[in-house]
């Protein structure tokens, strides 16, 4: 049911754990099935250095958690909020038509991430003020 | 690679010594059992003869049992059959929240049809408790149907205790028995039921194959109308060689079932205790006594089930969950969720059903395998911090 790819980055899925100091984090629970995703990024000059996750769901879950992680290292913060959950299932040479839905909690993830480190940034430019 | 089948709730490998049995009916012998020659006389008796055999088995007399299309046939018979028969005197059904779907499913289309469901809770190890069916009677109480055992958890029903509260007031009992024959003793008059189900493929039958049991005297509106097949109950040209194969397996089943339960039985404690023994946060679903012979049902906190069930496949074990990411439906096992468990823990649920093929060598395989994938995946989740843990626990 999985395309090869999926089961690749399910197997071994890259950037698994966490980033201590992170300069963002996104936690992003599934609406339709209940599984979470948890990513962390760092970021240097604009550009996303380090990206990773945990996540507990499915495979897709997994796979997408894991190519999403790939997607987003080296991109600027613009290029990183391009990224949909599309984008993401079509990296992975497609999704099953039932597990598109787990492609946005890896997308939405991101964005979360991407939203709490702009946020950091405007709370630091504030007090720098 | 060795694979490990352990899905046989699921489904049953047919034995060989079924097929034998069928393929004189599916090669030369393709006599219509309705006609009066010759090939249809030969095809008739071998019809006959397993009707005989599986009545004999059962405790039932050839003309309470009919033939039909499986497990979910004979449910939809038995209680759409009786409802419809039985309007007249009334329009309220009793169920469990545990049923099979071909039993939970069937019972909610007909509340479309203005009968009255009542869906019993069950306990926390998925047990019905019959005080609670007499409770919900009701003068408008037409028919019970409550599962002999439960097809996710194992766990083994009360039905004759129940049946005593029925029969004194005269109320139709429906059991689905399709996770129980050929597997541990199952005889209606014991059991006290007017109506059961089984289904051939899950005894190392035919698929496509089961029966339905109907006490003599019980009225039933058929579900598929026609020709005059099985006393008028179940029209259509019958299924000769699936029919000879489930006689044939449930013939077999019975020959070594107290052999099976106790050497399934053995096997499914050690790998009940073994599981529990080698991973923290691990709860056993169902009830530890009451419990088909085959049946291992757990949840481990932390992970979902299908990407446990796909590193289980990646070593050759074959198994199945009640998370609500397997579902197709997306909703975890209203099984379990019926048990009280929150929807995070059902999705951990792991089910591994063993067979009369599964040996002690495939028990300690799996064990040997599982704490490995369970910790890999909670070293992934971010619901589990292996630290804290460690320092609270
Ligand atoms: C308890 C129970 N009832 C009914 C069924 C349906 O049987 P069948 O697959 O023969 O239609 C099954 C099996 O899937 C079952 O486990
Ligand atoms: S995460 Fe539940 S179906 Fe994919």
């Amino acid at each position: 049911m999985y395309s090869e790819k999926v089961m690749d980055h399910f197997t071994n899925p890259r950037n698994v754990g966490e980033i201590p100091d992170a300069d963002g984090v996104g936690t992003e629970g599934n609406a339709v099935c209940g599984d979470i995703m948890k990513l962390w990024i760092k970021v240097e000059d604009g550009r996303i250095v380090d990206a990773r996750f945990k996540t507990f769901g499915c495979g897709a879950a997994i796979a997408t958690s894991s190519m999403i992680t790939e997607l987003v290292k080296g991109k600027t913060i613009e290029e990183a909020l391009q990224i949909s959950n599309t984008a993401v299932a079509e990296a992975l040479d497609g999704l099953p038509p039932v597990k598109m839905h787990c492609s946005n909690l890896a997308a939405d993830a991101l964005r979360k991430a991407i939203d709490d480190y702009l946020a950091k940034q405007k709370g630091a430019e504030d007090n720098n003020g | 690679m060795n694979r490990i089948y352990l899905d046989h709730a699921s489904t049953t490998p047919m034995r060989p010594e079924v097929l034998e049995a069928m393929l004189p009916f599916l090669k030369g012998e393709y006599g219509n059992p309705s006609s009066i020659y010759g090939e249809g006389r030969e095809a008739r008796k071998a019809l006959d003869r397993a009707r005989d055999r599986i009545a004999t088995i059962l405790g039932a007399s050839p003309r309470e049992i009919i033939f039909t299309s499986g497990g979910s046939e004979a449910d939809n018979l038995a209680i759409k059959g009786a409802a419809f028969a039985l309007r007249d005197r009334g329009n309220h059904i009793i169920t469990s929240a545990i049923e099979h779907h071909a039993v939970y499913n069937t019972c909610r289309y007909l509340e479309k049809h203005g009968f009255r469901i009542t869906v019993l809770p069950v306990d926390s190890y998925g047990l019905v408790d019959p005080s609670a069916v007499a409770a919900a009677l009701t003068p408008e109480t037409i028919l019970v149907s409550i599962m002999h055992a439960n097809n996710e958890i194992g766990t083994i029903q009360p039905i004759a205790e129940i049946s005593k509260i029925l029969k004194e007031r005269k109320i139709l009992f429906h059991t689905d028995a399709v996770q129980t024959v050929g597997h541990i003793p199952v005889n209606v008059q014991e059991l006290g039921v007017d109506l059961l189900s089984l289904s051939a493929h899950k005894f190392y039958g035919p698929k496509g194959v089961g029966a339905l049991y109907v006490r003599r005297g019980v009225r039933l509106d058929p579900l598929i109308h026609g020709g005059a097949q099985e006393h008028n109950r179940r029209a259509g040209t019958e299924n000769v060689a699936g029919i000879v194969g489930m006689a044939e397996a449930l013939v077999l089943a019975a020959s070594e079932m107290d052999k099976e339960i106790e050497r399934q039985q053995e096997l499914r404690d050690k790998l009940i205790t073994g599981i529990m023994e080698s991973i923290p946060h691990t709860r056993l679903n169902g009830h530890p006594k009451k419990r088909l012979p085959g049946n291992v049902n757990v949840c481990f906190e932390f992970i979902e089930g299908e990407s446990l069930l796909l590193n289980l496949d990646m070593q050759g074990i074959a198994a199945s969950s009640g998370s609500a990411c397997t579902s197709g439906s997306l909703e975890p096992s209203h099984v379990l969720l019926a048990l009280g468990l929150p929807h995070e823990i059902a999705h951990g649920s792991l089910r591994l059903t063993l067979g009369r093929g599964t040996s002690a060598a495939d028990i300690d395989n799996v064990l040997e395998a599982l704490p490995g994938i369970v910790d890999r995946l909670r070293q992934m989740s971010p619901l589990y911090d292996a630290d804290a843990f460690c320092k609270t626990h």
